[in-house]
């Protein structure tokens, strides 16, 4: 199969003419031909997109999502491969339910399904999930996470952390003291005091990331931030990094453009964990990430059912859906505010992620000889977020009705279209 | 001008002072010995109380009858919503009853704004979880006039357990747009992280404060705090912050003791300072009636909602 894609700007450069054979960039240059032909006039051409934080809710909440759904929406978002969390029902602690959802990854065929392994038996906190078993199975886990939850006793995380240096794997810690925050439901500020809704301090989730930097160091072994949210916990990262200490961190897309004033509706599809923080914060999370500080970009993507947000606040389920937004919200924020550049873009949502994850068949360059993973996406439309038009099976986020820049044209998993003009291939 | 009461923060200054002049009016009623009038015949008040709370429920109750509305009392015990019924469900309901007016009651904060999604009749918010409760804060402003006059310039303490109070949230609101001064008075776990953002002074003394003060309301502090850490224990709450008959000689001749029920008595507040003549618990309880009939009448009297402005 062949596909040339004509007139593509490659991370914003000049157009040039891409042409894609058997599943990998053949050639790149100008006048090229053969095979279908993909008019990507105005069109910029990043690498394929790599999530390193996705929810499926497969198996056990089906009618949020499922690997079908989410992987659709993940390709409309412009990702050939997502990290899908651990935080099943039954929970993926086991070599048995990881290859599974990497087999349901490989049948829907939309992007790539690296799942991800649950640090502790069924979330628990207690005693270590086999690791070296997910690892060492068909669908070769190399991150770890309890997502939803924190590895809250330092012991545990601690030989987590040394354990998977075997297998060179991460753990990604959701960094959430639980005492600090039980029955939290908004960032801890002002807008908590009035609105009389039990506050989460950024202390919770500093206190964490600074401890588990020091048992990294301490270990010698990498650590993975999720949902970084709070500009202390950027300066704790910043530091950790300046002592050369093998710290990786992401940034969700809502904490780059909301802030906590969003909850003053009491409208709970602003319900998220770590919650929505303050200007402060969101302007700090976006030098952070324009630095280098943070790594990537991961979406959170959080599918739930209406009936699980239509609801008072403090019944509402926490968690917002971002796949098909995120290259949008990274635009708005990062790119057209001069932040980054298309290059920085490739970077913080392909190569650096890939990286995180040891996935080595994507987050590479658009060059000759490379997997044919590629994204197409326009930067000069502005549409308003509908969304009964996504693909994802929950309509939960928090973008409906905003005006948002760009939109993906087309994307590539190994030189397969699986999104054309929009729409699912 | 709103439909809905949800924040005593939807009141323009002129907007309280219709209601407390209302009530004036009506207070009147209250007295005669047929205390009714026709005002809100064939409209249908619907009292919706997801907690347990006797003495506002009747207090709205009565003052819909006052009014000659029809009260439906829909309480969630033994109901639908014990059976897993959303509120959103619920809400449709009542809607589809053709309720007028929703007075609610709810332990999660923002429950009412999230009913007026629901139902097209006006929302009176009559206390949600920790955030407010405008009714409560009125039927004080009443008290506190009727006893002191024009409440500009009047220093106010707020005393107890800010932090959990819907009612400290919104006479803070309120007071402030009638022109009185607030101070907060609590330990400081009692008291919500950025409350410097809020129009009211703090204070961790009470004895300081209560010399300077016209008015002091001291707020119930629940059971399940002592538990939780946010003071060490009953006593030494009680030592610090409560109003005993050696603190009640501190305060000022014409000064008013205020508190919105229920009482622990020997917690935050002595059995004699209770039933002293300074203080006005008693009869903020019958001014409650009062103020709930004006808003009753503000919102649903007139073809136009007189209070308030659209949500």
């Amino acid at each position: 199969m062949s596909i040339t894609i004509k007139n593509a700007r490659i991370l914003g450069g000049d157009p040039a003419d891409i042409r894609i054979e058997n599943g990998a960039v053949a050639e790149i240059g100008t006048g090229l031909s053969g095979g279908e032909t993909v008019d990507a006039d105005g069109l910029v051409a990043l690498p394929g997109l790599v999530d390193l934080h996705t929810h499926l809710r497969e198996p056990g909440r089906e009618d949020a999502e499922t690997v079908e759904t989410g992987t659709r929406a993940a390709a409309r978002g412009g990702y050939t491969a997502v990290h899908a969390m651990a935080n099943t029902s039954p929970v993926a602690d086991t070599a048995g339910v990881v290859e599974q959802v990497w087999r349901l990854g490989q049948e829907a065929g939309h992007c790539d399904v690296q799942p991800v392994g649950a640090v502790t038996i069924g979330l628990k906190g207690e005693r270590l999930a086999e690791l070296g078993a997910m690892a060492d199975s068909a669908a070769r886990v190399r991150v770890f996470s309890d997502d939803g939850l924190c590895v809250n006793d330092a012991v545990l995380m601690r030989r987590a952390l040394e354990y998977v240096k075997a297998f060179d794997g991460v753990v990604a810690q959701h960094a959430q003291e639980p005492r600090l925050t039980e029955g939290a439901q908004m960032n801890e500020g002002e807008v908590s005091g009035r609105l009389g809704l039990a506050g989460w301090p950024a202390a919770a989730e500093e206190a964490i990331i600074a401890r588990d930097c020091l048992l990294a160091a301490h270990v010698g072994s990498r650590l993975h931030v999720c949902h970084v949210s709070t500009a202390g916990s950027v300066e704790i990262i910043r530091w950790a990094k300046s002592k050369g200490w093998n710290v990786t961190a992401e940034v969700t897309p809502h904490h780059l453009l909301l802030t906590d004033e969003r909850a003053e509706t009491y409208d709970p599809i602003y319900k998220v964990n770590p919650p929505l923080r303050t200007a402060e914060d969101v302007s700090a999370l976006r030098a952070a990430l324009a630095d280098g500080t943070i790594d990537c970009v991961a979406t959170d993507h959080a599918p739930h059912p209406v009936e699980d947000k239509e609801t008072e606040w403090a019944a509402a389920a926490m968690g917002m859906i971002g796949l098909e937004t995120a290259l949008s919200v990274v635009q708005e924020t990062m790119v057209d505010t001069g932040l980054l550049d298309w290059a920085g873009v490739a970077d913080r949502m392909s190569y650096r992620p890939a990286r995180i994850g040891r996935l080595t068949g994507h987050g590479r360059a658009i060059e000759a000889g490379a997997p044919a993973n590629i994204t197409l996406y326009d930067p000069s439309v502005r549409e308003t977020v509908d969304p009964t038009a996504f693909a994802s099976r929950s309509r939960n986020t928090p973008y409906i009705g905003m005006s948002l820049p760009g939109r993906v044209v087309a994307t590539f998993l190994r030189g397969r279209p699986t999104v054309l003009e929009g729409k699912i291939a | 001008m709103k439909k809905h009461l949800i924040s005593a923060a939807d009141l323009s200054r002129e907007d309280a002072l219709r209601i407390l002049d209302t009530a004036e009016e009506l207070a009147q009623v209250s007295e005669r010995s047929i205390k009714k009038l026709p005002t809100l015949r064939g409209r249908t008040v619907v009292n919706l109380f997801f907690e347990d709370s006797t003495r506002t429920r009747i207090s709205f109750e009565a003052a819909a009858k006052r009014l000659s509305a029809d009260v439906i009392n829909f309480s969630a015990k033994g109901s639908s919503v014990s059976k897993g019924e959303s509120l959103k469900d619920t809400a449709l309901t009542l809607q589809a009853m053709g309720a007028d007016a929703v007075v609610i009651r709810h332990g999660a904060s923002g429950a009412p704004q999230n009913l007026t999604q629901w139902v097209s009749g006006s929302v009176v918010n009559a206390g949600d979880g920790t955030h407010e409760h405008p009714t409560q804060a009125l039927l004080d402003a009443f008290t506190m006039r009727r006893r002191l006059g024009d409440l500009a310039g009047r220093r106010v303490a707020i005393v107890g357990d800010v932090l959990h109070s819907r009612v400290a949230r919104s006479n803070v609101l309120l007071l402030h747009t009638l022109g009185a001064q607030v101070t907060l008075v609590a330990p400081p776990t009692l008291l919500p992280v950025a409350v410097d953002a809020w129009p009211c002074e703090v204070s961790y003394d009470l004895d300081a404060v209560l010399p300077k003060s016209d008015v002091v309301m001291m707020l119930r502090v629940q059971q399940e705090r002592m538990n939780a850490a946010f003071f060490p224990s009953a006593r030494e709450y009680s030592r610090r912050y409560g109003l005993d008959r050696d603190r009640m000689a501190r305060i000022h001749d014409d000064a008013i003791v205020m508190h919105p029920g229920p009482m622990n008595r020997g917690m935050e507040i002595a059995a004699e300072v209770a039933d002293s003549a300074r203080s006005t618990i008693v009869e903020q309880v019958a001014n409650g009636v009062t103020v709930r009939m004006a808003v009753l009448y503000l919102l649903l009297g007139g073809s136009e909602p007189a209070i308030g402005g659209t949500l």
